[in-house]
């Protein structure tokens, strides 16, 4: 009898975990976004302009360097940072200064950021300014874009054409 | 009744977290059996799910195409246009990684509420932490390499969240950006963490276990059997099926969503990369400074004996100083076991018992060829005496005054528990005497109120050496019993088994044949099964008093 009462209960223990196991391995559903919503994954990786201008060197600049370090333009390391600005239906949305990375300020600056939206029309607008100056902007570029839920727009600064664009 | 309360000192009442564990243990002994109790082979039951997923995750790995652009159709043909077997083995190695999370943090959960995590076991405690985070990265990965709906999810997810780290030049979530194709080479970096993080698993697996002799790797057969088939009912009545291939261009809309392995994801997003990383450093730090936290309130150490007099002396005043163990807080040193090389025979016996693995053999100190001498590992001896019990010098048979044996517990000689037996057995007022050895942490002694008993608490029964029950039937009791934890209950992983085989004759030392087996009983009784211990006694009772009554009955 107790032998049956423990063939009882091991089923009904491993009745219980393959329940467990079966029912939070795939339940309750999720929804990463919002029904009837869309994406912005605002993203860019990009050098700022160097902080100093190049300059020719010096005769007496050159003449402490040693000969296989004598370079014709003198250029400092450091980078700006870079400034980006992303207006939606002519609100302000995002605003952000990535400082340049490395410890001398000479990387990439980088930003990635994501922005909910309702699916539907929108005016885009994307400012980036990579100079110090304090205002501005070196690229810009204003769209309409026409998102279906759940999709994703990208914008991204495409380095070769030297613009900003939407993916 | 006497009982030598200074025996029990090393017994405080449990913590009430102990209590609350050992009370599901005692409902699922009740189901299924102390045998088959799965929450007692947590830590072999995890090691049989790493097989699980191991084997079955290298018959994936040979049908899977390695690309970004082939997985997901690779994967699919295997679940779909395959036989049934495709589908089975795919929900075998998910559900196995989702048992194994499960069965882990109920180890961790155990270990923790039976406060096994301090002094000796630390180290197994601070090795096994790491190994959490190993487990859920590699369960992560998994779901990369399908490279579905479920999948890209979680590999953004998990790029973003990386992102939140300082210092990356480029952040990792741009590899997931629509409009860009999934880059084989990321792709490979996918297989490294499936493939490789495992691999790391199973190396700290092994630390993990380094600190335990026959560690259960394996679990019973019966629960390895119930488990492997539980896992495939499962994958056939609920097989796994892949969510759509992925699709960058696009937010997944709904998942069938894995709680158990991926519950990061959604708390990131309902709170922040941030916060997650934080209560993730958090309860990390938490763990790995548990052996440290609260040693003030853990418990007191033993009172210690003096060999020869069965005096009291303070436990601090012995306790040796090693370079192993000076590390511990005071609270938490404790006495190890002593080797005296005159009484040491080199037998091996405690090398083969230690459940700690905290003895070796030595060349003998006297430099005869082929002479060995029992060598103790400070900082690895638990203190539970179970090398006492197996050392055959500590036969009470012996005539000497002083009672030497091979290996000795300071704080609790075994020449000490041979007075206090001979003391207590001529105490008692009679005409029935009766000894009851009982482990410290298994029922309480102090329950047996009868002026016929001499209850003698042992820190582990595994300590009692079997010899000690003929000698004391030939000492003038009319019965001994000897009270374990329940199986599988012992808090020095095998003194109950020890005893239990030595006194069936099953291990050296044996309880010799030629004691009657109506003299002495055996009874595995946890702390909370006092009305088992006394019913065992009264069983133990009732026996013997036929044998007095009719004493030609037991020739």
């Amino acid at each position: 009898m107790k032998r049956v009462f423990n063939w009882a209960g091991q089923a009904l223990l491993y009745g219980i975990f393959a329940a467990f196991v079966v029912i939070f391995s795939q339940w309750p559903a999720y929804a990463p976004l919002a029904p009837e919503e869309a994406l912005i994954k605002l993203s860019f990786v990009h050098h700022g302009q160097r902080v100093a201008e190049c300059r020719p060197y010096t005769a007496d600049e050159l003449a402490k360097l040693a000969p296989n370090m004598r370079a014709p333009l003198k250029c400092g390391r450091e980078r700006a940072p870079v400034t980006i600005e992303l207006d939606i239906d002519g609100a302000l949305a995002y605003r952000y200064t990535a400082a340049p990375s490395g410890l001398s300020r000479d990387g990439a600056s980088t930003v990635y950021k994501r922005l909910e939206l309702p699916a539907g029309k929108h005016r885009i607008a994307v400012r980036m300014r990579d100079t110090t100056a304090t205002s501005g902007f070196t690229y810009q570029h204003d769209a309409t874009v026409d998102l279906v839920p759940a999709q994703v727009l990208v914008i991204d600064f495409d380095s070769e054409r030297g613009e900003i664009v939407l993916l | 009744m006497a009982v030598l309360t200074h025996r029990s000192s090393a017994s405080a009442p449990p913590h009430i977290a102990a209590r609350l564990w050992r009370a599901l243990e005692h409902g699922f002994d009740a189901l299924v059996g102390a045998g088959g109790n799965p929450l007692k082979q947590l830590g072999a039951l995890g090691f049989l799910l790493l097989w699980l997923l191991v084997g079955s995750g290298a018959v994936l790995y040979a049908v899977l195409d390695t690309s970004a652009s082939g997985a997901y159709q690779s994967i699919e043909a295997l679940s779909r246009e395959q036989w049934r077997w495709g589908s089975l083995l795919r929900g075998l190695h998910r559900y196995a990684a989702d048992a194994m999370v499960l069965v882990v943090l109920a180890h961790v959960v155990r270990e923790w509420m039976l406060g096994r995590f301090r002094s000796f076991r630390a180290a197994s405690w601070l090795t096994g932490v790491p190994l959490l985070l190993l487990l859920f990265v590699s369960a992560i990965g998994g779901f990369w390499l399908n490279w579905d709906r479920l999948g890209q999810f979680s590999a953004t997810a998990t790029a973003e969240w990386l992102d939140a780290l300082p210092g990356l030049a480029s952040p990792l979530a741009r590899n997931f950006l629509s409009g860009t194709q999934l880059n084989d080479r990321l792709f490979s970096l996918f297989v490294f963490v499936h493939l490789g993080v495992p691999l790391m698993l199973v190396f700290g697996l092994w630390f993990h276990v380094q600190r335990l002799s026959r560690a259960q790797v394996f679990p019973t057969r019966a629960l390895a059997t119930g488990t492997g088939l539980t896992l495939l009912i499962l994958a056939a009545i609920r097989p796994v099926r892949s969510q759509g291939p992925a699709d960058l261009a696009t937010v997944p809309a709904t998942l069938n969503y894995d709680w158990l392995l991926l519950f990061i994801h959604p708390l990131t997003a309902a709170t922040s990369a941030a916060m997650v990383w934080g209560l993730l450093v958090f309860f990390m730090a938490l763990l790995l400074a548990l052996p440290w936290l609260g040693v003030w309130r853990a418990r007191a150490q033993p009172v210690a004996l003096r060999a020869a007099t069965g005096d009291a002396v303070e436990a601090g005043a012995t306790l040796p100083a090693t370079s192993h163990t000076h590390w511990r807080p005071a609270a938490l040193t404790q006495f190890v076991a002593e080797v005296d090389p005159d009484h040491c025979s080199g037998c091996r016996r405690c090398v083969e018992d230690c459940p700690y693995a905290a003895i070796t053999m030595v060349p003998h100190p006297s430099g005869r060829v082929g002479m060995e001498l029992a060598q103790v590992r400070s900082d690895l001896c638990a203190s539970c005496g179970i090398c006492v019990g197996s050392c055959p010098s500590s036969t009470p048979f012996r005539s000497a005054e002083v009672l030497h044996t091979g290996i000795d517990m300071p704080q609790w000689p075994i020449d000490a528990l041979r007075r206090q037996m001979q003391s207590g057995l001529v105490a008692l007022p009679g005409p029935r005497r009766y000894v009851v050895f009982g482990c410290a942490e298994g029922a309480d002694l102090g329950q047996l109120s009868a002026d016929e008993v001499l209850a003698l608490p042992l820190v582990c029964t595994g300590l009692l050496p079997p010899s000690f029950i003929e000698y004391a039937l030939r000492a003038g009791a009319d019965g001994v019993l000897v009270a374990t934890c329940r199986e599988g209950g012992c808090a020095f992983r095998l003194g109950e088994r020890w005893t239990r085989e030595r006194l069936q004759g099953l291990r050296e030392p044996r309880l010799r044949a030629s004691v009657s087996a109506n003299g002495w009983s055996l009874v595995a009784a946890d702390r909370g099964d006092e009305a088992v211990l006394a019913a065992a006694l009264q069983a133990l009772r009732s026996r013997t008093a036929e044998s007095f009554e009719y004493p030609e009955s037991t020739a």
